[in-house]
């Protein structure tokens, strides 16, 4: 899927050339430190702004277009339920698709991992002597890391979204599954087409960019010897599978070369044709607000005389269903509407996650993936639960986030800081009255500690922020006995 | 390497043991219009949201003549017009042998939708409609008739449709292609066609 906002059709006035963030990537072994990233990220305060009002803005307007339906939350427990049908049917449903694919003449492979899925689509275009191919956006091939293993093999893949498109040429990761440029400026998409496609370096008009993208993709669309695509939903009972997209960039991937090869991930099951009704009524309105994207396509058979690849892949994700924790990410459709709300993504742009899945959705998907790698993650997060009151398929984001933490502690897999700063907080915490002790010396503390006290290394949080005022009123506890407690009763405050 | 058999296996091993009936899902859709008129006034409402186009002929003008009119800037006396209906001639005619890439040249293609869909303002093809799938992607501009009696009211009514569930490709436009992926500016044109026009007239 790719962007209309239609907030916006003119140019903002000013143009900007404050240089991109670019946060260091972490190394094969390395754990991503989130934290320093982001602090990357915020130097470059015009990019820090202009990114956190575009995925606010694309929150509100999922707002507005919510509110527009009077069954939103019906629609949202309606999903939801399907979805934990289909995965608990799950082997039952995929036998079905995986049949029914088989009938309608398409071919169906089977990949354990990312690397089965690159050898097997490798060795389709291998048959063929496919050289060039032109594909539509898919995070299950970001996962895989195709497009890089593809490189090492000589076969040449165009990106036709225009968001991933910028992001291929600029040799970058996606930073939001839905926007994947939405991080860059104008003018950085100016630099990096000036230096790619030979466009004028002095021209950030995005009508201009969009369409010298558009000149320079349309002869590489043409002269494709295979098309890829992802899927957003695959259907057991008819064996088809649906694409969404804004540009039609899929369809021209999938219609124009002879061979189409899909690569769809094991969990995009549905059951039936009609429970797409409720899907495609929230997805892109949980995305970007509009009710629908400008393209949905079905594809359930080869166009006569061409060939239909389906590579169906598990990579973790049967391993993740027998977690009663955390297999209710599977039901996750990649709307991005989390990372839309999330406080901290929008302060800390996508690529500081410095993984294929971004924000809170990334907190919960990236560990099941490398737990050592990505072990900071869960911690970008204020545990505000707005992701799980956004999400349209009722994921409890925001828990799963927190047992992550849990289950990253017990593998000892936190930071030293971090853990001997949570241990003293989790004795306080589980004692009311250690816990009511350390509040009135830490509001005291507020008052007098010098600055370099409050801002050390230790303090992540201080790092970024100034630390709040202390309340005038002391703790809501002083407040409450105050003001509230049973007065017949003066020990009801210490009960647990 | 892990096939069919083994990922099954895991899954049947792996995935949750509680029952969970697939719900029944309403039509919600009491409150659209019941009138033909009034669907059809939902319908041009987001199809002009989406960036589309409605294009009411007038009395005694040939659907030739409004498609003219409606795209008065867009063409000239060359533009290559390969239309699929019988209604509107054009200069070019697509062919099912006809490569995908032969289309490259076409102004506008003129297609019939299947039916509409008034809460999204969609139009929906099948191969049946496009006889080239690619042409609807590779024009420059999209010329659809439809059939105001087709419109449905939403979107679980268009999926509760049987006439397409054989179709080897079937496809819901929503106005023209359309991006905002460089600093949320809003382009119509990023891959597939600039403009979405869409006609009605009732199927003879």
């Amino acid at each position: 899927m790719s962007t209309p906002d239609p907030s916006q059709t003119q140019n903002s006035a000013e143009a900007v050339r404050e240089a991109q963030p670019k946060p260091a990537k972490a190394r094969p072994g390395q754990r991503v430190n989130h934290a320093s990233a982001a602090r990357e990220f915020l130097q470059s305060p015009i990019h820090a702004q202009s990114h956190d009002e575009r995925v606010w803005a694309m929150r509100q307007r999922r707002d507005a277009a919510a509110e527009t339906i009077p069954e939103w939350e019906e629609l949202r427990d309606l999903a939801s339920q399907i979805k934990t049908h289909a995965l608990t049917h799950l082997d039952e449903y995929l036998e079905q698709f995986a049949d029914n694919a088989a009938a309608n003449g398409v071919h169906v492979h089977w990949a354990g991992d990312a690397a089965d899925h690159n050898r097997i689509v490798h060795e389709i275009f291998a048959d063929h002597g496919v050289k060039k191919v032109i594909k539509s956006k898919s995070m299950l091939m970001e996962e895989c890391g195709f497009r890089h293993y593809m490189e090492g093999v000589g076969i040449d893949i165009v990106e036709t979204d225009l968001g991933e498109r910028i992001q291929q040429l600029d040799a970058e990761d996606p930073s939001h599954v839905v926007v994947p440029a939405v991080h860059k400026m104008r003018s950085d998409v100016s630099q990096v087409f000036a230096k790619t496609l030979g466009s004028d370096p002095d021209n950030d008009d995005a009508h201009y960019l969009t369409e010298q993208q558009r000149q320079a993709t349309r002869p590489l669309i043409l002269d494709a010897d295979a098309g890829m695509t992802g899927a957003n939903f695959a259907v057991a009972e008819t064996g088809g599978f649906v694409v969404c997209t804004n540009e039609g960039n899929a369809d021209l991937s999938a219609n124009v070369p002879n061979l189409h090869v899909a690569s769809i991930g094991i969990e995009k099951i549905v059951p039936k044709l009609s429970d797409l009704g409720v899907f495609i009524r929230l997805l892109s309105r949980s995305a970007l607000g509009s009710p629908i994207t400008q393209y949905t396509s079905h594809f359930r058979a080869p166009k006569p005389g061409g060939e239909m690849h389906i590579v169906l892949v598990d990579n973790g994700r049967s391993k993740r269903l027998a977690d009663e924790r955390f297999w209710s990410s599977l039901k996750c459709i990649r709307c991005g509407a989390c990372m839309n709300t999330c406080p901290v993504f929008r302060r800390s742009g996508g690529l500081s996650y410095g993984a294929t899945y971004t924000g809170p959705l990334g907190l919960i998907l990236d560990p099941s993936i490398d737990a050592y790698r990505y072990s900071n993650l869960p911690f970008a997060s204020t545990l505000n639960g707005s992701c799980t009151n956004v999400c349209p398929v009722k994921i409890n984001i925001h828990e799963q986030i927190f047992e992550w933490r849990q289950v990253l502690a017990e593998d000892d897999m936190i930071p030293w800081t971090k853990k001997s700063t949570l241990a003293a907080a989790g004795r306080t915490l589980a004692s009311p009255r250690a816990y009511r002790a350390a509040i009135k010396s830490a509001h005291s503390a507020l008052k007098h500690l010098p600055d370099w006290a409050l801002y050390n290394k230790l303090n992540a949080w201080g790092q970024v922020r100034d630390l709040p005022d202390v309340p005038a009123e002391g703790s809501f506890h002083d407040w409450y006995r105050q003001h509230r407690l049973n007065k017949e009763d003066p020990t009801a405050g210490d009960r647990e | 390497m892990r096939g069919r058999n083994d990922i099954l296996a895991d899954i049947r091993a792996n995935k949750p043991k509680f029952t969970a009936p697939a719900p029944a899902v309403p039509n919600y859709d009491d409150h659209y219009p019941s009138d033909a008129a009034g669907l059809q006034a939902r319908f041009i409402e987001v199809l002009e949201k989406m960036g589309g186009a409605w294009a009411e002929p007038e009395a005694n003008e040939s659907l030739e003549a409004t498609m003219r009119r409606a795209l008065a800037d867009k063409l000239d006396a060359n533009s290559l017009i390969a239309s699929n209906v019988r209604e509107i001639k054009g200069n070019r005619r697509v062919h099912a042998d006809d490569t995908p890439a032969s289309l490259h040249d076409v102004d506008v293609a003129v297609l019939r939708a299947r039916f509409g869909v008034a809460e999204t303002g969609t139009v929906c093809f099948t191969e049946a409609e496009l006889t080239v799938n690619a042409v609807a992607y590779l024009a420059q501009h999209l010329v659809v008739l439809l059939d105001p009696a087709t419109i449905e009211t939403n979107l679980h009514r268009a999926y509760q449709r049987d006439d397409y569930k054989n179709a080897r490709y079937t496809v819901f436009h929503t106005g023209p292609s359309a991006t905002a992926d460089i600093e949320g500016v809003l382009v119509r044109g990023a891959q597939g066609v600039r403009s979405l026009t869409v006609i009605p007239t009732p199927t003879v």
